[in-house]
């Protein structure tokens, strides 16, 4: 069907968000209305026209981004599963925040994947965690779980082997504690519950056809290892799981002609600890610590976008306050920090991966020490910073970075905080990264390998909801710090880093012209550290309580993270399921989206270069598999 | 021309690899011995080349505000009044607060009256499940449960020995103090003394008491015991006292060696009776 043609008047209304709402409902009443359920936002879209509307909303008002697709079970709020969509424009702006509801048992949804080809993994993962059907999606298998799973672990009434309670903390802790390791009471975890049908012969298939068909290669194994004699030139190899170049636990299915790729598919979940039923959960603050584990490169990053995302949804009761200036500023800072970490990390060890074996990366990661010495001092932990709270932080910067001897052997260094940060941003940072830049930029042979290699086209990279140094080495202009500014970063001054090429090398560009715009933001930053020194980092200058009161509805609050765009979709019950509970916790994670686009980067390279291809998107298997 | 790139790239690896040795003459090739000045160097901000760290056989000191496994603080020894006595008044918050639940607290009970003691009675912390996340030490009203800066904890054994109880978690105030003495300084001003807070309402009470029934000598033994933890608080407690010493002449910190030894062997008595019930 031919979506109507747009009214002029209509038109410039519809720049809004607001406008393109009233245009959508204006436009067809019959399957649209506003989501009007209280602290939502958005619309509600019939599950039937779903499709026509999300074409309307891409190609009349020029959402062409989709961000985040997410189910949420309402299991006894109404009892319906909900498929919601973030959807922006690649010019900038907010969300417009369209849903389609199913009936639990009989989940099913149109797939988008015909409109965004992002949709892709994110529908195979609700389907996975959710069950939710997805019909027309070219390949609607489990991606998280193994094949053969019984059960969707995220809907509300699945329950995990050594299940204990719904929600944090336990009873069973305080008071009266009893300690106990649950494996002993339960030796082999029965306390999930099998529906008799299940068939658990089905887990032990490890045939070759059992092993690959669920990959949706589309290739039969069968017909190409029946190949008569010497003949056969096509072959199917598997990269990883345990394999140095995938960074992690993570396979790729290979089917190569000769040394070309004719086919890839990712294959992920060896490190799936379903992070977001933990979230469910744990309490709000119970979950800061464990956003840390998801991109562990860069975790104070991983903080700021849950904090926002909570603070969003804090902002709408009463005795919320906004962070002061100051703690914006130290959370800006360590932020740039992070990536400036990530970045040095992912440019190492992508040399690594096209062959240039760890002289690169000992240089850059020299660096790197000295940054995560300076977050052990301020927030206590090198990597697991935990520095973030609702509307604060763990603490100010301390006065000295010094330690404490207290072990045989041990080494003190005691430095000045604010004169070790000024060392550092004004003459170590940049000297390393002239280091690199003069290593590597106009280095021949690295040019000739990454040149030319991975491409993928300007229009891919946003049709494939592809985010950060991905998006932007495709010519995309499009950093969130920028298109939807959060925290301090408006008044700050910095370029977002674009390249045009949409090749390796161009993404290698878009990560040094990153680091040095950070290094710009934490320039400006330091004044702004001196100026309000002894303002306190809470707003009425005492620490947060352990159990903020979260009133109702749903909030995303994503962050430009070193690696693309994290989001936290949080849906709070307020207080009717438990306070300090969140509803809902879902994280879109870019190293899982920015793999969906890897099959057609890697078409017709060399399998040498497919390594170097997944270097460059820059991937970290804990936020991927989370 | 083709090549001027990698050579350029050659030539820092190079430069590293002289710096390394340029650096080592500078300082006069003390960089790798055993002194924490050299060390000074060789992990300084200004070093370039060569600067591994010789672990075990030298460690980089941890920072303040590092955090490992939980410990909990109990009163020093030699403390007047409340030696070995716990800060921790078994109320919960951390087990509350503790994202992976690795804490189990036993609330205490008085044996004669059955109504719950400010002390717990038995406390625990799985090591294996904690995450060193710190939001126990963070959020204990009474400061009582802090990280500890000891990381090596490897056994051979997880099943005996990664369950910590009460005796392996505790630690004397003092090691607080020693391993953290700027965040332990910070923690005295909101708390407003050295001293526990309940020790120091306790003494201010007591010494309001005492003002008002100074003659009593039940009264003035009230005064002297709670009067001991006031000394060590700075502006909070200097009116209580000022009272108190008035009201007896001789105030604890002023005892001879002789009486103050007594009090802490009756203190410890006390403590290995609680304990002994705690057994049967």
């Amino acid at each position: 069907m031919v979506a109507p043609a747009l009214d002029p008047e209509v038109q410039t209304n519809s720049t809004t968000i607001e406008g393109a709402i009233d245009y959508l409902v204006s436009a067809r009443p019959d399957a649209v209305s506003p989501d009007s359920r209280d602290g939502y936002e958005g619309i509600i879209v019939a599950a039937g026209q779903l499709l026509e509307i999300a074409r309307m909303i891409r190609d009349d008002l020029g959402f062409d981004y989709l961000s985040s697709a997410t189910a949420v079970d309402y299991l006894g709020e109404g009892d319906h599963m909900e498929m919601v969509y973030h959807a922006y424009r690649t010019s900038g702006g907010g969300a417009l925040v369209f849903k389609a509801q199913t009936d639990r048992e009989q989940a099913e949804i149109p797939s988008l994947t015909s409109v965004w080809r992002g949709a892709d993994f994110q529908e195979r993962e609700a389907w996975d965690l959710y069950g939710i059907r997805f019909a027309g999606h070219p390949n609607l298998k489990r991606i998280l779980m193994w094949e053969g799973f019984h059960g969707h672990p995220m809907r509300k009434d699945w329950r995990e082997a050594y299940y204990e309670e719904e929600q944090k903390p336990f009873d069973s802790r305080w008071p009266g504690g009893h300690v106990h390791r649950s494996e002993e009471k339960n030796v082999f975890g029965k306390n999930v519950a099998y529906p008799p049908d299940i068939d658990l012969g089905r887990l032990m298939d490890t045939s070759e056809t059992a092993v690959y068909q669920s990959l949706g290669l589309g290739v039969d194994v069968e017909r190409i290892m029946d190949k008569d004699g010497f003949e056969t030139n096509e072959l199917v190899v598997n990269m990883g799981p345990h394999h140095p170049s995938t960074h992690g636990v993570f396979r790729m299915v290979l089917t190569v002609d000769g040394e070309t790729v004719t086919s890839l598919a990712p294959v992920m979940g060896y490190l799936h600890r379903n992070h977001e039923k933990i979230g469910e959960r744990n309490t709000y603050l119970h979950n800061i610590p464990f956003t840390d584990r998801l991109d562990y490169i860069s975790s104070m990053g991983n903080n700021h976008g849950y904090v926002l995302a909570v603070e969003q949804l804090m902002s709408l009761g009463r005795r919320y306050n906004e962070p002061t200036y100051r703690c914006e500023a130290l959370r800006v800072m360590m932020v740039e920090l992070s990536r400036i970490v990530n970045h040095l990390w992912a440019i190492g060890f992508w040399l690594n991966d096209i062959g240039a074996f760890f002289t690169p990366v000992l240089y850059f990661i020299q660096e790197r020490e000295r940054i995560l010495d300076f977050f052990e001092a301020v927030a206590g932990s090198r990597m697991m910073c935990n520095y973030m709270r609702f509307g604060g932080l763990f603490g100010d910067l301390p006065e000295r970075i010094k330690s404490v001897s207290n072990l045989t052997n041990d080494r003190v260094r005691d430095y000045n905080t604010m004169q070790f940060l000024t060392e550092m941003i004004n003459e170590r940072i940049p000297r390393t990264i002239d280091e690199l830049e003069l290593l590597l930029t106009q280095n021949e042979i690295l040019i000739e390998r990454s040149m030319g290699v991975g491409v993928l086209s300007r229009d891919d990279a946003i049709n494939f909801s592809a985010a950060g140094p991905l998006l932007r080495g495709s010519g995309v202009a499009y950093d969130i710090r920028r298109a939807e500014p959060y925290s301090i970063y408006p008044e700050l001054d910095f370029d977002v880093a674009v390249e045009d090429e949409g090749d390796m090398y161009a993404r290698y560009r878009v990560r040094v012209t990153e680091l040095r715009e950070s290094v710009r933001i934490l320039r400006q930053i330091l004044p702004r550290l001196e100026a309000t020194k002894g303002e306190s980092i809470w707003a009425d200058g005492k620490p947060g309580a352990y159990a903020p009161r979260v009133p109702l509805g749903e909030a995303y609050g994503r962050v430009e993270n070193g690696k693309g765009e994290l989001g936290y979709y949080i849906v709070s019950a307020g207080g009717r399921n438990g306070s300090m509970n969140p509803w809902r916790y879902h994280v879109r994670a870019p190293s899982f989206i920015n793999l969906t686009p890897m099959g057609v980067m890697c078409h017709g390279h060399k399998v040498a270069d497919i390594v170097g291809i997944l270097g460059s998107i820059d991937i970290v298997l804990g936020e991927t598999d989370r | 021309m083709y090549g001027t790139g990698l050579a350029k790239g050659l030539m820092l690896t190079l430069r590293h690899f002289v710096e390394s040795y340029v650096d080592d003459v500078r300082y006069g090739f003390r960089k790798y011995h055993h002194s924490t000045d050299n060390f000074g160097i060789r992990q300084g901000t200004k070093t370039k080349g060569v600067i591994t760290v010789q672990y075990p056989d030298e460690k980089i000191a941890v920072p303040e505000r590092f955090r490992f496994v939980p410990f909990l603080i109990i009163e020093d020894e030699d403390h007047p009044t409340r030696a070995g006595k716990d800060w921790c008044t078994s109320c919960g918050i951390c087990a509350k607060v503790c994202p992976p639940q690795c804490i189990w607290i036993v609330r205490g009970n008085d044996p004669d009256t059955g109504r719950p003691v400010p002390e717990p009675e038995a406390f625990f912390i799985d090591i294996d499940i904690c995450m060193n996340c710190g939001f126990c030490a963070e959020y204990c009203p009474f400061d009582a449960i802090k990280m500890d800066h000891d990381y090596e904890l490897a056994s051979y054994d997880r099943t005996t020995h990664h369950i910590h109880d009460k005796e392996r978690l505790s630690k004397p105030n003092s090691y607080w103090r020693s391993i953290a003495p700027t965040r332990a300084y910070d923690e005295m001003l909101v708390r407003g003394t050295w001293e526990h807070k309940d020790a120091a309402k306790e003494a201010r009470r007591g010494a309001a008491s005492a003002r008002g029934s100074a003659p009593q000598p039940a009264a003035q033994t009230e005064a002297e015991t709670a009067s001991a933890p006031a000394a060590a608080a700075e502006a909070p407690a200097a009116t209580s006292e000022a009272t108190a010493a008035s009201a007896e002449g001789a105030t604890p910190w002023s005892e001879d060696e002789a009486k103050r030894e007594e009090r802490r062997r009756k203190a410890l008595e006390r403590k290995a009776k609680r304990a002994a019930r705690r057994g049967q």
